[in-house]
């Protein structure tokens, strides 16, 4: 155990926690803003994968294929927002019980259209090769989910904090009620953040297929990690969802890496000891 | 229905199930066997949901640690096969119990969504001991439960084994309901209708959550210990998230803060999960798409139709009948 493992583990852990953050930010943001947790969130995580599947086998384009899966999913989570989770008013029990449902109807559709076997997503050339520095490989492909969500974080962050809706936003998830008295649609609020919750998971999905790969279970699979990103960080924050991302990508790295017999362990029991410390997460807001 | 009926009513249903399911075929009590193991599980959920308000996303946890705890005392220790069956009971309702004693303090002062995640999170922990401590859980293969136990009564037969499960669904049900009728059980009601107040009126709602969590976890790991039998394998999957996620959904189904209606949800989901799976390949879209009008439709869940009829007929009053239970 040199110095080099302990870089490729770091940087294995960051790249995973990129990936993570895609689908906690959005399951964050939604928590912030309409109270619930989606269990459906790993749904839309393996929907992407497979959207994008679809795309590319009809037009080849994995370039293509990105944009569009997670626009199609973001369609698919507005409606559900619109159709069965808005109609119930606030009710944050019966519709966190309601998207269980929608996660097992999702299940059970993407079983039907894409068959049961497993599947990789294989990026372009361009990403397959790696990249040498002081005679460590980093795989382009890491990098690029790095850069990926470092661009994204930083362009919702702007958003969140310098435009109107952004604050509209944050007004929200301060305060609804407030908010609804101030003149703020919480209504078109809530639609927008679902849709970019669900948007940002199937993004996460596309890219997480280049190397968790896409197969049935993978979404109750996936869901727990992202539960943990939104639990260490704090629910409805942003910065939360980035650093609890990190922790949860390192945590689960090292602890393969390190203790095999208790790798998972070695994920949740960290998030239930800050939870015992502070039970809002580390950003989290009461 | 006055409580007296409703009483009679189940009992009677009971003893109608006793004598039908036997007679029904083997793989009718095969299915009824595993739907009764569950729905003791979900009863579980049930006192924690439907009576404290408190929806549990983890209780695979407690199921799953009196599931493992038989397996390996049997295949290990050759223990739990005779008359020691009965300790293994104990034990595993015991080790459920101090599992959720220990996993409460994290849990119970949580409330609403933060508990449902919490619960999660633990339920997830265990998952991974169970995934990866390959020593004592031997990993993603499982441990086999080959031998049912004998002390008299010989447990490999399938009848007899349905009454032994039946007879603890019923014991574990007229608990259940001897529990929540008492003073006990009103607080937890009051708890989950206004916290606020029950604490200002002198409760200590913490503790009063706290031990109900406990209770939960003890009957977990019961229904743990028959679905090792049942089953005959005890793997991750036996813990994995969607054991929880069905236990809660049987609870919703049937309809939260009535006890048999978790039996009744795991009744519907065993039937048309292992039922209507031979004879429609769609089957899992019915059970997902009842679930989702029973949320729409039925906060009340299947046991809250007569009370929706009832609000038909008289459109004007009794809606006081269906307030659903608040988080």
């Amino acid at each position: 155990m040199n110095a080099q493992f302990w870089l490729i583990q770091a940087f294995n852990g960051v790249s995973y926690g990129a990936l993570l953050f895609l689908l906690g930010a959005g399951l964050s943001l939604i928590f912030g803003v309409m109270r619930i947790v989606n269990l459906a969130h790993g749904a839309y995580f393996l929907w992407g994968g497979y959207i994008a599947l679809s795309v590319i086998w009809a037009t080849g384009s994995w370039a293509l294929s990105l944009p569009l899966a997670a626009l199609a999913v973001a369609v698919l989570g507005l409606l559900m927002e619109r159709l069965f989770l808005r109609p119930l008013g606030f009710d944050p029990l019966r519709q966190v019980l309601l998207t269980v449902g929608f996660a097992y109807l999702f299940q059970q559709g993407a079983l039907d259209i894409w068959g049961g076997n497993n599947f990789e997503i294989d990026p372009p050339d361009v990403l397959e090769h790696s990249v040498t520095v002081g005679g460590v490989y980093f795989p382009l492909y890491r990098v690029f989910m790095i850069a990926t969500a470092l661009v994204i974080g930083i362009a919702i962050w702007l958003a969140m904090e310098k435009t109107r809706i952004g604050a509209a936003v944050r007004a929200t998830v301060d305060d609804a009620q407030m908010a609804r008295g101030v003149g703020i649609d919480t209504n078109r609020i809530s639609m927008l953040i679902f849709a970019l919750g669900a948007f940002l998971a199937a993004l996460g999905g596309v890219i997480g297929g280049g190397f968790l790969g896409v197969y049935p279970g993978l979404d109750f699979e996936i869901l727990p990690l992202a539960f943990a990103v939104v639990i260490i960080g704090g629910m409805g924050s942003l910065g939360g969802a980035a650093i609890g991302a990190m922790l949860v990508g390192l945590a689960d790295n090292f602890g393969k890496a390190l203790f095999p017999e208790l790798s998972y362990f070695t994920l949740y029991a960290p998030m239930v000891l800050i939870l015992a410390i502070r039970p809002t997460g580390l950003f989290g807001r009461e | 229905m006055s409580q007296r009926a409703k009483v009679i009513t189940v009992v009677a249903v009971l003893l109608a199930l006793a004598y039908i399911i036997p007679h029904s075929g083997p793989y009718v009590m095969l299915l009824a066997t595993r739907a009764l193991v569950f729905a003791i599980l979900a009863m579980s959920v049930d006192l924690l949901l439907g009576f404290a308000g408190m929806a549990s996303l983890g209780q695979a946890a407690y199921f799953s640690v009196g599931a493992y705890l038989t397996a390996i005392l049997a295949t290990k220790y050759q223990f739990g096969l005779g008359w020691d069956f009965w300790l293994v009971v104990v034990l595993a309702m015991l080790l459920g119990a101090a599992t959720a004693a220990f996993f409460g303090l994290f849990a119970v002062r949580a409330s609403g969504v933060y508990f449902l995640m919490i619960t999660l999170a633990l339920g997830q922990c265990v998952w991974g001991l169970a995934y990866r401590w390959n020593s004592l859980t031997n990993g993603d293969n499982g441990i086999n439960v080959s031998t049912r136990p004998n002390f008299g009564f010989d447990l490999s037969n399938e009848q007899t084994f349905f009454f032994l499960v039946f007879a603890f669904f019923s014991v574990t049900l007229a608990a259940l309901y001897v529990l929540v009728r008492s003073p006990f059980g009103r607080s937890l009601e009051g708890i989950r209708e206004r916290e606020l107040r029950m604490k200002i009126l002198g409760y200590n709602t913490w503790l009063h959550k706290y031990i109900a969590f406990i209770i939960a976890g003890a009957i977990g790991g019961l229904s743990g210990v028959l679905w090792a039998f049942t089953n005959g394998l005890v793997s991750p999957d036996t813990v994995v998230l969607t054991t929880s996620v069905d236990a809660l959904l049987m609870v919703v189904l049937g309809g939260a803060g009535t006890l048999v209606g978790g039996a009744i949800g795991s009744a519907i989901v065993f039937g048309l999960r292992e039922y209507l799976s031979t004879l429609v390949p769609w089957w899992q879209y019915v059970l997902g798409g009842v679930y989702v009008l029973t949320i729409l439709y039925l906060p009340m869940g299947l046991m809250g139709i007569p009370a929706r009829l009832r609000q038909w007929r008289a459109p004007a009053s009794g809606s006081s009948e269906l307030a659903p239970a608040e988080s």
